[in-house]
């Protein structure tokens, strides 16, 4: 029983990673913007936050300041990189994906140069303590699920209750449909597809941060992260572009992803060295049966935005 | 006075509009502008990079010197820059028949791959026991059958149910890593999951070992030309890529269009997998085609999907990379460096296309005048 239930947990703290990802990514999707430059931001977002880790983890700075300004860095550079992608496709009308190959490329060899020279014991050993709850027992289940994974889970439902319960999300969703309507009934699509790319890449920036600094705390966790940005990013489709559906698909993502580890754990089961890579497919595997079948089900609510890769110009018919 | 006012236009300081028509000139001048605006950014980018992070201060033109010895100094670099830029013209065109027909097709990167499995599955099994070029030509078959039955799944799903193809083929990468590493675990007992260079079915070179390659690619470039530009398949291509129902009233079957084209884009990227596996490597791992079916989205996409013009860009990136390559070693930074590199100059050119497909209409002084009359 116990191994169940490390297991879910363990799930529930690897998930959060795609939960920040794909919730970022479903905001901007929304806009209209298929954003593939995910993975990029969400290395960036690390860097930037053990960027500023690095520099202040020394300082006698108040530990709730250390976190919170960590979490600032991590959002800022996201939210830069989301500005790039949003001049570009927006303002400049460039092609979506190709945009955001290329921020992916930018943002992970960008992530690695300057990982490469920060120190592991400056901007992780200390501060990844902070990042805990500080009443957690060592041997408590909360000792694993840290407070941004919390936040990650506050995140999403609050933008699910944004998107779908409010008014701003209504002017969000009509932009990705049809800009040509939003705008004709006075919404300004320019502001609204900026601030849902920024505020989406902020979000999958977290997520990144949260990956190197909360749930592996190690310092090779920044080479494996661009894998799970492109998870993120099949995890919209799992989620069908809801964000709080987000926070069950990423624990079912986690739960697959990490379930080659732990059913070798399992008493009765044995797993052979040549499986695991079959088990890692699964969520990949998985979530192209869910896009199949929804495009087969052709249902309307959970379609895809109508316009999204489409970049927008008011004087086009 | 408050007349006056009421009668002026208020006009915006400067609005866009599409550009009906530019000489091709004047785009690459625009574009070649972006480049060079692009290298000062890369410059003083790399200037912040290297100096913030090492002690000892360089000089900013060290960076472009060491950019330039990276490309072209010795002839092995000049070799080995084109090989570099053979595989990703090849892997460039493959994508491109389907990208001609606005298929977006972002799985070069699991189709390559699949062709490198393929060609090295045999080379597996089969090498020592049939005679080389029987082994070859075998390969080769393999690695055209893996990559086109890989391609041809998600346009299989496109054409009968409008299934997102753009999500689908990125999907099927990851798939295709799995497949590799599931094959590396069973092949090599040992635990490692590194198989050594086979003994068999290298593809036989003469002059130099690169040259049989840039050869097949140079000859595919113009064999591609000629197909999406004067055959009838390339034709209908176009058709279906300007609009479906254009098509559908012309009588073009889209769906036979759709999965034929997305097996050409398969087979191709099937040779650009078995001179990968074949040609270079003898041996197969999940980074064997090492994010260049990425890389060669933008190439072709930049070249506006002409295979000659192609050629320019899928060097320019190239060139790129092995300057790159060079400073991260003579500065001592990361080899992830490269990707820095050409991401900033994939940024300026994306931003430059929007100078050559739009203009800037500024305010016209005493236009406001005029509206009062």
């Amino acid at each position: 029983m116990n191994v169940w239930l490390n297991f879910l947990i363990d799930s529930l703290a690897f998930g959060a990673v795609f939960m920040y990802g794909s919730t970022g990514e479903i905001l901007t999707e929304k806009a209209g913007h298929l954003n593939l430059g995910i993975p990029g931001i969400m290395c960036m977002g690390g860097a930037g936050g053990c960027l500023v880790l690095n520099m202040i983890a020394k300082s006698n700075l108040p530990g709730f300041l250390i976190v919170i300004l960590g979490v600032a860095g991590a959002l800022a550079m996201a939210m830069l990189m989301g500005l790039i992608y949003s001049f570009l496709t927006v303002t400049l009308r460039a092609n979506q994906n190709v945009t955001g190959l290329a921020l992916t490329t930018f943002g992970v060899g960008l992530m690695k140069v300057i990982f490469s020279k920060l120190d592991p014991t400056v901007y992780l050993v200390g501060p990844k303590e902070l990042y805990r709850w500080p009443f957690a027992d060592r041997m408590d289940a909360l000792q694993c699920l840290g407070i941004l994974f919390f936040v990650g889970v506050v995140i999403a439902i609050t933008a699910s209750i944004v998107l779908y319960r409010s008014k701003v999300g209504l002017h969000l969703r009509a932009v990705g449909e049809n800009p040509g309507t939003a705008d004709a009934v006075g919404i300004n699509v320019t502001r609204y597809k900026y601030l849902a790319t920024c505020i989406g890449s902020g979000i999958a920036g977290l997520g990144g941060f949260y990956y190197i600094i909360d749930y592996m705390a190690s310092q090779e966790a920044y080479l494996s992260l661009e894998a799970f940005g492109w998870l993120s990013i099949a995890l919209v489709i799992f989620a069908l572009w809801r964000p709080h559906m987000t926070i069950l698909g990423s624990t079912v993502f986690g739960f697959l992803f990490s379930c080659s580890s732990y059913i070798a754990n399992i008493e009765g089961i044995t797993i052979t060295m040549a499986a695991k890579p079959l088990l890692k497919m699964l969520p990949y595997v998985v979530t192209i049966l869910v896009l199949i079948i929804t495009s087969i089900r052709n249902k309307r609510e959970n379609q895809p935005p109508a316009s999204l890769g489409l970049s927008y110009f008011r004087e086009e018919r | 006075m408050s007349e006056k006012k009421q009668n002026t236009v208020h006009e915006p300081l400067f609005h866009l509009a599409k550009r009906a028509h530019l000489q091709p000139w004047k785009a690459w001048a625009i574009r070649l502008a972006a480049i060079v605006l692009g290298l000062v950014v890369c410059g003083l980018v790399a200037f912040i990079l290297i100096e913030k992070l090492n002690q000892n201060p360089d000089r900013i033109d060290d960076f472009y010197y060491s950019f330039i010895k990276g490309a072209f100094s010795t002839k092995r670099k000049l070799w080995k820059f084109l090989k570099n830029l053979a595989i990703l013209q090849c892997i460039s065109l493959a994508v491109t028949p389907a990208f001609r027909m606005r298929f977006w097709n972002i799985g070069a990167e699991g189709q390559t791959l699949m062709g490198v499995l393929g060609a090295i599955t045999v080379a597996f099994y089969l090498g020592g026991s049939v005679p080389n070029w029987v082994l070859l030509v075998l390969m080769f078959i393999a690695a055209l059958v893996y990559s086109a039955v890989w391609a041809v799944i998600p346009a299989l799903f496109k054409a009968k149910w409008n299934t997102n193809e753009t999500l689908f083929t990125l999907m099927m990468n990851y798939v295709a890593t799995f497949v590799v590493s599931y094959f590396l675990v069973i092949w090599v007992p040992s635990g490692s999951s590194t198989l050594g260079k086979l003994k068999y079915g290298k593809l036989p070179s003469f002059g130099h070992e690169y040259l049989v390659i840039i050869l097949i690619v140079a000859l595919l470039t113009v064999f591609l030309y000629v197909y999406l530009k004067h055959s009838k398949q390339g034709y209908e291509i176009s058709v279906v890529g300007e609009s479906v129902r254009t098509a559908q009233y012309s009588g073009i079957n889209v769906k036979k269009v759709i999965i034929r084209t997305m097996v050409v884009s398969g087979l191709l990227c099937g040779l650009a997998g078995y001179l990968i596996g074949a040609g270079l490597d003898q041996s197969v791992t999940t980074e064997s085609v090492g994010g260049q079916g990425f890389t060669a989205i933008m190439v072709s996409w930049l070249a506006n999907f002409n295979p000659l013009v192609m050629l320019i860009t899928s060097g320019l990136i190239s060139m790129l990379n092995s300057g790159a390559s060079q400073i991260s070693q003579d500065f001592n930074v990361s080899g992830a460096f490269p990707d820095v590199i050409v991401g900033i100059i994939l940024f300026f050119i994306i931003g430059s296309e929007f100078f050559i497909n739009y203009q800037i209409i500024f305010r016209k002084k005493g236009h406001e005048k005029e509206a009062v009359k």
